[in-house]
Parts: structure tokens; C-alpha cells; sequence
């Protein structure tokens, strides 16, 4: 029997398993949107501006495990996901965007609310396709979804001219994808693996650097039983945060820009450094000449183009991390390295974070201290970008695997509140927190009325120091405290705005108010929010600055 | 002397291929002299010969970027390998009658052809390597080059080795 494209994509969403999507209709998409709810095992989350649906899909991603998709019209509903999509590729998120374009007689006519969105997002896309033809929108689906799933993932683009939506033809749904270009390597090189396990098993000092990579693969067992084997203190990239339990005698923090004195010091001084799913970024590396000067490098990536793109690799291991590190481990050798762990605590010791205390005004360590207590660091935590963001990589303990929701990469701001929508679509009957900033919060924050329609249990701690902070701290260290458009003169009310959009809001600017609010929103049915005041002088310590390893900080 | 490096690769000719490696190219600032792409024995297939400025561009990530493009099939690096390598260019040159006998001379040296003749201008046809080409082009400058048509290096590896399809291998890392 034939149908129509339209229900061909909705078929075709059925047969991929998807149940969730983020969207907002539009003109092109109208043929879609109007068969839609046939398909009632597809639940539609109506967003509020089509970047949003592109942060949230890729944060269900993330969250699930799974392919996102966001489902825009042409256009400018198109171009809004190009944020959201530059983002995902930069973190390697796979999700897709479904977008609608002009019908294919208009199209190179500059008709109404339309755009060339392949040209546009093929420099951020994993791949994009213009489907030219009703009978290809089924094998396109089905490619696209294993794209941006499998191998190193990435964002898929799907245009389809809105006249195709109405064609009709067969439903034919695929058996396999004939991608003959396209096949990631999954099971590492034994040669190379037995060549790493040599260079591990030769180390006096080694490190483990985990990225997110191990939380894609979903390799956390891997990773603990390799460490533990060999004894190997384990430091996370800001990404890898929640691939490795915080509360492990083996984890020394995060490595990099605003990691800790003992993780950077250690990273400096290792012979040995297995990179596990990174990239080795400059936020990891900053001056790359100072960066593990004495080490032999191991590095695990599922990329080839990876290896040796920044650091010169001694041992490189192309390949899935979870199966490359079952193999690893069964090749390594028990050992101690109980002299070097005993080092880093002594630079732990003598170099430790500033402690979070509870003090009037508030400040943002302890606020994220406090969470992390009372979630016993076990909640799902989708931060903004800026200062809240890197002291939630200190402060937060993440102890459950793939916990922690951000944008790493491109550090796009907005990320926070839209993801956070994300990760609570793909884990039902939880709570998803959102750790923002008041500038990240203010590009994004009209999907408290997505939240409030939904009622999705989003808890959202909202950090207010009146500024754009991280701008405001690098005015302030590097730029002579010369503070220029970085603070805010005039704020809305924030209680009255959350209540506005029905969002039960507390405000706090001492510690009291604050465990009292942070009590009254976990208690919350559905959304809450929190606002949290703190001050704009307050700075995240320690600080490397551009131009210096990563060993040369400024810590307070 | 920078250090050219000849890559080929064999994409599938699908819409938008070339746009996707010249704009990867054009992102990670590769340095390349020459890009051309063309039809193989196989009417799926396309063939493109790249010419890398290897002084200033790392090679290895050039080809890992390539397999990154979904459509990339295979990319062999040719430099070392014994090679045929050719490219076609027309030269407009000045002639007067006088100097028509002359170029055809040079023409006949470099065993190229003269493609057209006009009143005060002649076309010369030259397939070969870079360097008989520059050689050539040395030699008509003082005639005055009116214009000229490169098409850019395309290379072949002698003998039986064959990049086709049934070689077309997994990625190795």
C-alpha cells in the first residue's frame, strides 16, 4: 500500500525505536505534524525556540544512550538548531535533526523561509542529507540514525522539501545500511594493545586520563576494573565527569583550565599517560610544550583523526573504549604504584581545593557542595557554561555513571535549562537537575513554559551573581579588573518570573534559605526552581592561564 | 623545496561530495595546490587526485580527515610509489606569423601539440608532469602566455597494483 512521506518519516521514527522527540511546526513540516498524533507512541515535546529542541535532543542522547531527534521546519527554525548543533559535534553527540525545506520547484528561488541548511551545518554536521526523492526518506532515516549512533557519534541533518512529505510510494524499510565508507573500527589492534599493556606494565607514575568517551561506550566497569588492577590513579577530563565514582580512593578530579592543583601536578609529572576517550583539547593540555613532559602517551580513541592530532602519541589504540579496555586489562599486571598515589595525596594535602563553606553572602562551591550532599552525588546534572560550570566539576561528586550534561566543547550558554529537559524526557521518574548561571539562563529561559506544560521534574538551581561571571573573572585576572558589558545593571525578579511561568521559585541569599529551598524542590511534584544569590568578585581558583602548563596555576 | 605529497582517493559520487572535502579542507586550513576529481571505471565511483603542500600541512591528518567524510572510500598516499603522474594544460600564447615556425618547434621538443592557431595567437596542449609543464611555460613567457587552463595533477600507480573497489578495505587506525 502506498502512503505518504509524512508518514513514512513517522513510520520510520516506529521502526527506529524512537519514542521522544523535541520540535516546534512550522510551514514545511505541516504535512508532518498533521499525522503525527497517529502515531501515539511517539511523544512530541513542544519547545519554545527550535535551539532548545536541538540542546534537548542532544541531551536525551546523551542521557539514553540512545538518538535523539529534534524536528524543526525551514529556514529560520532550521538555522536556530545550528547552535545546538555545532555543540553536539563538538561533544560528539548523535542525534538528529529533522528538517522541513521549500518544496523542490521553489527550492534555489529564495522562497518563503528558505535556507540552504545542508550547506550550512555541513561543517558540523557528522553528515547532512537533502533527500531528493519520496522512496529515499526510509534508507535515509535508517542511515542517518546509524550515523550519528555508532563510531565516534555526531549530529545528522535530514532536509526533506515539504512536497516530498505529501508523494506517496511503498514503505520499505531497509534490512542493513550500505555505507561501504563508513566503518568504525570497534575492537583495538592486539598488537597495540599488547604494546600498551608493555608500557603501562613499565610504569612508575601513571595516570589515567578518562574522557567521555568512556561514558559513551558505557565502559565504567572497564574502566574501574583497569584501574583497580593496576592500581592507577584515574583523573577525568571536565566531559569524563561521572565515568569514574568520585568517591573512589582512586579519583584525583578533573585535569585542565580549572582542575585541581593535585590532578594537574600529577598529569605533569606521570611517565606514563593513558588518555581513555579524549581528545586531548587545549582546556585539557593549555601550553602543549609543558604538558606531560615526561610521559609516554597511550591513547585510546574510537577516531583515528584523533591520534596525534595534538599530542605526539607513543602508543595509539583505535577502537570502542569498552572492549579495548577489557583487553588492556586482562594484559596488564597487578601492581601498586602505592609511592606515586602517596605522592598526589601530599600534593592533595597541600594544594586542596578551597573548602566550601556556608556563608552570608552565599557562594557557589558550597551551593554545589551542599547539592551534591543532599543528592548523596547520585543525581542527573545538566549545568550552563561559565563559572558554575567548572565548579560544578569540582564540587559536584558524581558517583553515578554518565551524570553529568554540559557543553563541553563549543561552550555554548543556553546548554543548561533545554538539556536538562532533555535528560529528564529520557529518564522518567527522576529528577534532573539544572545548575545554571544567570547570563547562560537568560538565552534559553523561556523553556520554563516547555517545563511548565510538561511538568517534567526539572530542578533548577539558579545561580545568580548579577554577571556574566567567567567573562567578568577574566576582566578581572587578565584584563586589569577593567570590567567592561560583563555585569548586569538591571535583572528581572526571578521568583516572580519562574512564578510567572507557573514554576514554583524560591530565592536564597543565606545559607538557611538556601537548604530550606533546596529541601521545598526536591519535594516539588514537577519543576522548581531556585535562585541562589551570590557575588560577581567571587573567582574559580585554580586558574591556568593562556600561555602556561597546566602545572603553573594561579590557586587563590 | 616544499614536499608535495600525492593522495588519491575514491569517494562515492554521490551530490555534494566535493563540497564536503573542499570545505574540510578550507576548516582545517590544509594547504593544498591541487584538488581534482573525475569519473572512475565505475559510474558510482569518483576519483580524486589532491595535491598536498606537505611543508605546511600534515599529511596523516589530511587522509584520517578524508575516511571522516562518509562518502571516502579509500585514500592512498602515492608519493612513493612508482607512479604515472600527468596533468593537461592550454596555453594561449602570442604568435605572430613569423614566430608560429618557432613555437611549433618547441612544441615538437616537448612532444605537445599546437590545439588551435589564430591570426596572432596560437593554443599549445601539454600533458605531463609538473616540471615539463613549468619547463614549457618558461619557455613561451617571453612570447607572452595570453591565458592558460591547468586541470591539476592525476596519478596512477604503475604496474599491477590497483586501487578498485573490491580492495576497499576497512579504515585501519
Amino acid at each position: 500500500m502506498k502512503i505518504n512521506g509524512a508518514h513514512i518519516v513517522c513510520k520510520s521514527l516506529v521502526q527506529l525505536g524512537v519514542d521522544t522527540i523535541f520540535g516546534i511546526p512550522g510551514g514545511t513540516v505541516l504535512d508532518l505534524y498533521d499525522v503525527l498524533p497517529q502515531y501515539p507512541q511517539i511523544n512530541h515535546i513542544l519547545v519554545r525556540h527550535e535551539q532548545a529542541a536541538a540542546f534537548a535532543a542532544d541531551a536525551y542522547s546523551r542521557a539514553s544512550g540512545r538518538v535523539g531527534v529534534a524536528l524543526v521546519t525551514s529556514g529560520p527554525g532550521a538555522t536556530n538548531t545550528v547552535t545546538g548543533i555545532a555543540n553536539a559535534m563538538m561533544d560528539s553527540s548523535g542525534f538528529v535533526v529533522l528538517t522541513g525545506n521549500q518544496t523542490q520547484a521553489m527550492m534555489g528561488h529564495d522562497a518563503f523561509q528558505e535556507c540552504d541548511i545542508t550547506g550550512v551545518t555541513l561543517p558540523i554536521t557528522k553528515h547532512n542529507y537533502l533527500v531528493e526523492d519520496v522512496r529515499g526518506i526510509a534508507p535515509t532515516m535508517k542511515e542517518a540514525f546509524h550515523i550519528a549512533g555508532t563510531g565516534r557519534r555526531g549530529p545528522v541533518l535530514i532536509d526533506i522539501p515539504k512536497n516530498l512529505f505529501g508523494e506517496e510510494t511503498n514503505f520499505v524499510w531497509p534490512d542493513k545500511v550500505d555505507l561501504p565508507g563508513y566503518k568504525p573500527t570497534r575492537i583495538g589492534h592486539a598488537r597495540q594493545i599488547r604494546q600498551a599493556a608493555e608500557v603501562i606494565n613499565g610504569a612508575q607514575r601513571p595516570v589515567i586520563l578518562a574522557g567521555h568517551g568512556v561514558i559513551y561506550s558505557q565502559a565504567y566497569q572497564q574502566l574501574l576494573a583497569f584501574a583497580e588492577k593496576a592500581n592507577i590513579p584515574v583523573i577525568n577530563t571536565f566531559l569524563g565527569l561521572s565515568s569514574f565514582p568520585a568517591s573512589h580512593p582512586l579519583f584525583y578530579g578533573m585535569v585542565g583550565m580549572h582542575g585541581m592543583a593535585y590532578a594537574n601536578f600529577a598529569v605533569t609529572n606521570c611517565d606514563v599517560l593513558i588518555g581513555i576517550g579524549m581528545r586531548f583539547d587545549d582546556r585539557v593540555t593549555q601550553y602543549l610544550p609543558a604538558f606531560a613532559p615526561h610521559a609516554k602517551i597511550v591513547h585510546i580513541d574510537i577516531d583515528p583523526a584523533e591520534i596525534g592530532k595534538n599530542v605526539k602519541t607513543f602508543t595509539p589504540i583505535v577502537g570502542d573504549v569498552a572492549p579495548v579496555l577489557e583487553s588492556l586489562t586482562e594484559q596488564v599486571e597487578k601492581a601498586c604504584h602505592c609511592e606515586w598515589t602517596g605522592q598526589i595525596d601530599r600534593w592533595r594535602r597541600e594544594h586542596p581545593l578551597t573548602a566550601p563553606t556556608p556563608t552570608t553572602p552565599l557562594t557557589t562551591p558550597w551551593l554545589i557542595k551542599l547539592l551534591s550532599d543532599v543528592t548523596r552525588g547520585d543525581a542527573s546534572v545538566s549545568t550552563d557554561v561559565g563559572q558554575h560550570q567548572m565548579w560544578a566539576g569540582q564540587y559536584y561528586w558524581f558517583n553515578r555513571p554518565n551524570a553529568l550534561f554540559s557543553a563541553g566543547g563549543l561552550g555554548a550558554m543556553g546548554f543548561g535549562l533545554p538539556a536538562a529537559i532533555g535528560v529528564a524526557a529520557a529518564r522518567p521518574g527522576e529528577d534532573s537537575w539544572a545548575i545554571l548561571g544567570d547570563g547562560g539562563f537568560m538565552m534559553t529561559m523561556q523553556e520554563l513554559a516547555t517545563l511548565a506544560e510538561t511538568q517534567l521534574p526539572v530542578k533548577i538551581l539558579l545561580i545568580n551573581n548579577n554577571s556574566l561571571g567567567m567573562v567578568h573573572q577574566w576582566q578581572n585576572i587578565i584584563y586589569k579588573n577593567n570590567i567592561v558589558h560583563s555585569d548586569f545593571k538591571r535583572h528581572p525578579d526571578f521568583v516572580k518570573l519562574g512564578e510567572a511561568f507557573g514554576i514554583p521559585t524560591w530565592r536564597a541569599t543565606n545559607p538557611d534559605e538556601y537548604e530550606c529551598a533546596l529541601r521545598k524542590a526536591a519535594e516539588a511534584p514537577g519543576p522548581a526552581m531556585i535562585e541562589a544569590v551570590t557575588l560577581a568578585s567571587e573567582n574559580v581558583y585554580p586558574m591556568v592561564r593562556r600561555g602556561r602548563g597546566i602545572a603553573e596555576m594561579i590557586e587563590a | 623545496m616544499k614536499r608535495q605529497h600525492i593522495l588519491v582517493a575514491l569517494l562515492q559520487n554521490r551530490a555534494g561530495v566535493l563540497n564536503r572535502v573542499v570545505s574540510l579542507f578550507r576548516r582545517r586550513a590544509f594547504n593544498i595546490d591541487s584538488l581534482t576529481v573525475g569519473r572512475t571505471e565505475r559510474t558510482d565511483v569518483s576519483r580524486m587526485t589532491v595535491v598536498v603542500d606537505g611543508e605546511n600541512t600534515d599529511v596523516e591528518q589530511v587522509i584520517k580527515q578524508l575516511y571522516k567524510v562518509i562518502e571516502v572510500l579509500k585514500v592512498s598516499d602515492v608519493t612513493a610509489d612508482p607512479s604515472v603522474i600527468s596533468e593537461l594544460a592550454l596555453i594561449k600564447v602570442t604568435a605572430s606569423v613569423s614566430q608560429r615556425a618557432e613555437i611549433a618547434a618547441l612544441v615538437d621538443v616537448f612532444r605537445c601539440k599546437v590545439a588551435d592557431v589564430a591570426a596572432d595567437s596560437m593554443i599549445v596542449e601539454v600533458t605531463g608532469g609538473e616540471d615539463k609543464i613549468e619547463n614549457l611555460l618558461n619557455l613561451l613567457r617571453p612570447y607572452g602566455i595570453k591565458e592558460m587552463a591547468r586541470t591539476g595533477t592525476i596519478a596512477m600507480t604503475r604496474g599491477a597494483s590497483v586501487s578498485r573497489m573490491h580492495e576497499l578495505v576497512e579504515v585501519a587506525g
